[in-house]
């Protein structure tokens, strides 16, 4: 069981992580919070199974477009929204919520509910590790997630486009004097993250159902992790996802899974408590910001 | 052994990523005098302050004020020790008339010390600190909305800001920048009256004629650390001074 | 020959400015009607209306503390995303002190008001410290976990909730209750706003680095609107819990967090009297609605949307300014 605590553990994380990437990314480079996130992750599900089921479309053009819209609506999203609010925190967060919301309830009433509404796994199957079964599914989660990270690595390390993003995230300012257009750089970093949300979506939610409160605790999850590990930092989301990850299979194993998001809100009171910016938290208090 | 320095500041030291903003900056002040703090601009001057006033922590040194160890409180509780300070971008309530803009100091618990647990009128003490820098008394300038005055008086409204907590010590960002010629010289008078009450001030300050006429010592920052102190005219015939200064203006 | 648009205030404003007002009755009238007839209007729409209605102003009445609480937050910078924190911790203790303390609702009320009040501040009082945006994720997050947290420890009667619990007077007395907490509130934050203590408020709000090097502890300022806000708002939430008789897990739902800002949003935020509008025309509105069912929601988030970009200012300002001011087109000297 311990054995099986420990992989299961590993993959939750590698889950919360998926999750969390893209909120941080917007979050990091743009200073912008996209509480339209979870909507985000759940419309990427839902165009998913609507290409899948009515259009018949294949399944990997399926979830190929559905990034790919999504990281549009994300784009739009600040484009045509939040781009006139920017630099309003007040109507910034009131604006990404209610466009999340809408979209949501908007599924909600549409009549997106009910069990029929799942993705089908990557590959059916299961493999023994030792003692432990492990669907395959779960593993190319956690191989996608890995491949993801170093992606991402690589893609701000050595694309044009991934260094002008940690400029932005850095200094906007002198950013901005390098010839960096920090709207456009904005745009793009909502779409994405945006991205970033449906990618995680398509390899989470063939686990089980798409369902509209999905899309609130995916929010949730990304939030209570970016807390956790600092808000613009990834080593801190990774950390804070094993973390939480690990804490949460534990107590879902030994005590009941009904703690497990317990598990969630006791991580960000005790953080709040210890280290309020997070763990590897670049969040300056309010006295540092100059 | 008694401290006879008003504020030391002992090896005060930030980095800000892989920038060291102030590196082992160390300095003396006696109640009384006025300190000039000039340098080349990102020479870590405001920052300095900042470490001074509590908005920033330092990573080492210390600063003590009149032999208390103030390092790295927080900036309310410097304040309410009498430690002032003006901020060098000026961001008044800009829809409120002058005189409103000088009440949240009153507020405080310093005021309400030091003027016995009355706060009185507060408009009225509004209004007459704003005298104090220069705002006509019987005229409609103090009630005119801050978004109307010109800049020489948003400035003032600065300097009555700090006034306002009547402190000990008041340190002064650029007071003078954005300022004309004629601007500065009426706000000269103000100054020089500060200094006849005996009142504490550091200047930082890019206008070095203004400030060499004023302050009685001068320190000079390059790159995050002293690189001189001394008499203004000492100083500014310090070869690594002018080094410093080479390319960029001095008015 | 290019115009531009000139807004000046109106002549009887002006002279309505200070103690001028009182020299004549046009301008007392000026002053008075627009505060006058919604009250007027508001209770004689408590007389006259019938059982269903008055259920839905009681509701009204609620939303409306919530959206008050909500200005009140983000006249002092703080921007909440979970309403629904204070007014189910507020619905929480009173039914935990009237189901298993068996006190009556005069006592559980007041209690739970400043006991809501005391327990979000202290929840709350780390994140006080940091950016504006951890406070709307905390406020957002709070809620929704403490939701989970009663469902899987099944305290507090988990997911069945307490029912059964005491009543009120009558419905006559609860609607009279509530809406008297709303304008007792509204004048209250409206007048507290204007005084000094409000200005170093919004001080905190516009540039708190100044109102810091000013002597003041914004933080000590901030918990004392945060311990305002929530208590209004577990007001809110104990109120409701008698009218319904009964607490449970429903009460952190996002619904209470939303429609304020909607409300405030909507309605105009930072003037009260907006965010009481607000709610005024969307509760009625959603109960109307009801038949769209979930596109209600749908609509909130749109309002949301529209009105924080396209009409920032929302209704209250609008028609403020209409009746203050009026526009004219002015040639422009080239």
């Amino acid at each position: 069981m311990f054995q099986g605590t420990l992989i299961y553990g590993f993959i939750n994380s590698v889950i919360l992580a998926l999750l969390a990437l893209g909120f941080n990314l917007t979050f990091g480079i743009s200073g912008v919070a996209n509480f339209a996130y979870g909507a985000l992750y759940i419309l990427a599900a839902y165009t998913a199974w609507i290409l899948l089921t009515w259009l018949k479309i294949n399944y990997f053009l399926s979830i190929v477009l559905a990034v790919l819209f999504t990281s549009f609506i994300g784009g739009l999203i600040y484009k045509f929204i939040l781009l006139r609010v920017r630099g309003m925190p007040i109507s910034e967060v009131i604006a990404s919520f209610g466009i999340g919301l809408a979209i949501l309830e908007f599924f909600r009433f549409l009549g997106f509910v009910g069990s029929e509404y799942t993705l089908p796994v990557f590959i059916d199957g299961s493999v023994s590790l030792g003692e432990t079964y492990v669907d395959i599914q779960r593993l190319l989660i956690v191989g996608i997630g890995i491949a993801l990270v170093i992606f991402l690595w690589i893609f701000a390390h050595y694309t044009k486009t991934g260094l002008a993003f940690r400029g932005m995230a850095q200094e906007e300012r002198t950013a901005l004097i390098l010839g960096i257009n920090s709207d456009k750089m904005a745009t793009l970093s909502l779409a994405f993250g945006s991205g970033l949300a449906a990618v995680a979506a398509i390899t989470i939610l063939p686990l089980g159902q798409v369902a509209i409160e999905g899309g609130y605790s995916a929010l949730l999850n990304a939030l209570a992790v970016c807390i956790v590990g600092g808000l613009g930092s990834t080593g801190g989301v990774l950390v804070a996802s094993v973390l939480i990850g690990y804490a949460q299979t534990f107590t879902a194993t030994y005590i009941g899974s009904h703690w497990m998001m317990i598990v969630s809100l006791v991580a960000i009171l005790v953080i709040l408590v210890v280290k309020p910016s997070g763990l590897f938290g670049k969040q300056k208090e309010l006295e540092e910001r100059i | 052994m008694k401290e006879s320095s008003f504020l030391r500041v002992d090896n005060l030291t930030k980095q800000f990523g892989g920038v060291r903003a102030v590196d082992t900056v160390s300095f003396d002040l006696k109640k009384g005098e006025i300190l000039g703090v000039i340098g080349p601009n990102g020479s870590g001057k405001t920052t300095l302050v900042n470490l001074i006033t509590g908005f920033v922590k330092p990573d080492a040194g210390k600063v003590f004020y009149q032999g208390k160890d103030i390092t790295g409180m927080m900036p309310h509780r410097i304040a309410d020790l009498g430690i002032a300070r003006a901020f060098q971008m000026v961001k008044p309530f800009y829809q409120l008339p002058a005189f409103k803009n000088l009440i949240i100091p009153l507020f405080s618990p310093r005021v309400k010390r030091l003027t016995g647990g009355k706060y009185g009128d507060r408009d009225a003490i509004a209004i007459d600190l704003l005298e104090e820098v220069g705002f006509e008394r019987d005229s409609f300038v103090p009630f005119k909305v801050a978004s109307v005055l010109p800049h020489g008086y948003l400035k003032r409204m600065e300097l009555a800001l700090c006034l306002a907590l009547r402190p000990e010590l008041i340190i002064l960002d650029e007071l003078f920048s954005g300022l004309s010629m004629a601007e500065v010289a009426s706000m000269l008078p103000i100054i020089e009256k500060l200094m006849s009450e005996n009142m504490t001030i550091i200047m930082i300050e890019h206008r070095l004629r203004e400030l060499f006429r004023i302050s009685n010592r001068v320190i000079v920052l390059n790159y995050g650390k002293k690189i001189a102190e001394g008499l203004p005219k000492e100083v500014m015939e310090s070869e690594e001074v002018k080094k410093a200064y080479l390319g960029s203006e001095t008015e | 020959m290019e115009y531009r648009k000139e807004r000046i205030d109106r002549g009887i404003k002006a002279r309505t400015e200070d103690i001028y007002a009182l020299f004549s009755y046009r301008e007392m009238l000026y002053l008075f009607m627009p505060r006058a007839i919604p009250i007027l209007v508001l209770f004689l729409v408590t007389l006259l209306a019938g059982a269903y209605w008055q259920k839905v102003l009681i509701s009204t009445a609620v939303f409306a503390l919530l959206a008050l609480s909500w200005d009140l937050l983000t006249a002092a910078g703080m921007v909440s995303l979970g309403q629904a924190l204070f007014f189910g911790v507020g619905a929480y203790i009173t039914g935990i002190l009237n189901h298993y303390f068996k006190l009556s609702p005069l006592f559980t009320i007041p209690i739970a008001t400043v006991g809501g009040g005391v327990v979000c501040t202290l929840l709350l009082l780390p994140v006080l410290r940091l950016r504006g945006i951890y406070f709307a994720m905390v406020t957002l997050a709070l809620p929704l976990m403490l939701v989970r947290i009663i469902e899987a420890t099944k305290i507090f009667g988990g997911t069945e909730g307490l029912s059964g619990l005491s009543s009120l007077p009558s419905i006559r007395f609860e609607l009279y209750l509530g809406l008297i907490a709303v304008l007792a509130v509204l004048f209250f934050f409206r007048r507290l706003i204007n005084t000094d203590y409000g200005l170093v408020l919004r001080g905190i709000r516009d540039n708190d680095r100044s109102v810091m090097r000013s002597g003041i502890n914004i933080y000590w300022y901030k918990a004392q609107a945060l311990f305002m806000a929530s208590a209004v708002g577990a007001f809110a939430g104990a109120l409701m819990t008698h009218v319904y008789m009964f607490v449970g897990m429903p009460v952190f739902e996002m619904d209470y967090s939303i429609l304020p800002i909607a409300s405030a949003v909507v309605g105009g935020m930072g003037t009260f009297a907006g965010s009481m509008l607000g709610a005024f025309i969307l509760v009625p509105l959603s109960e109307a609605l009801r038949g769209v069912g979930g596109l209600r929601i749908v609509i909130y988030g749109l309002f949301l949307v529209i009105f924080t970009v396209a009409l920032p200012e929302g209704i209250f300002h609008y028609f403020q300014r209409k009746y203050h001011q009026f526009e004219r087109l002015v040639k422009v000297e080239k």
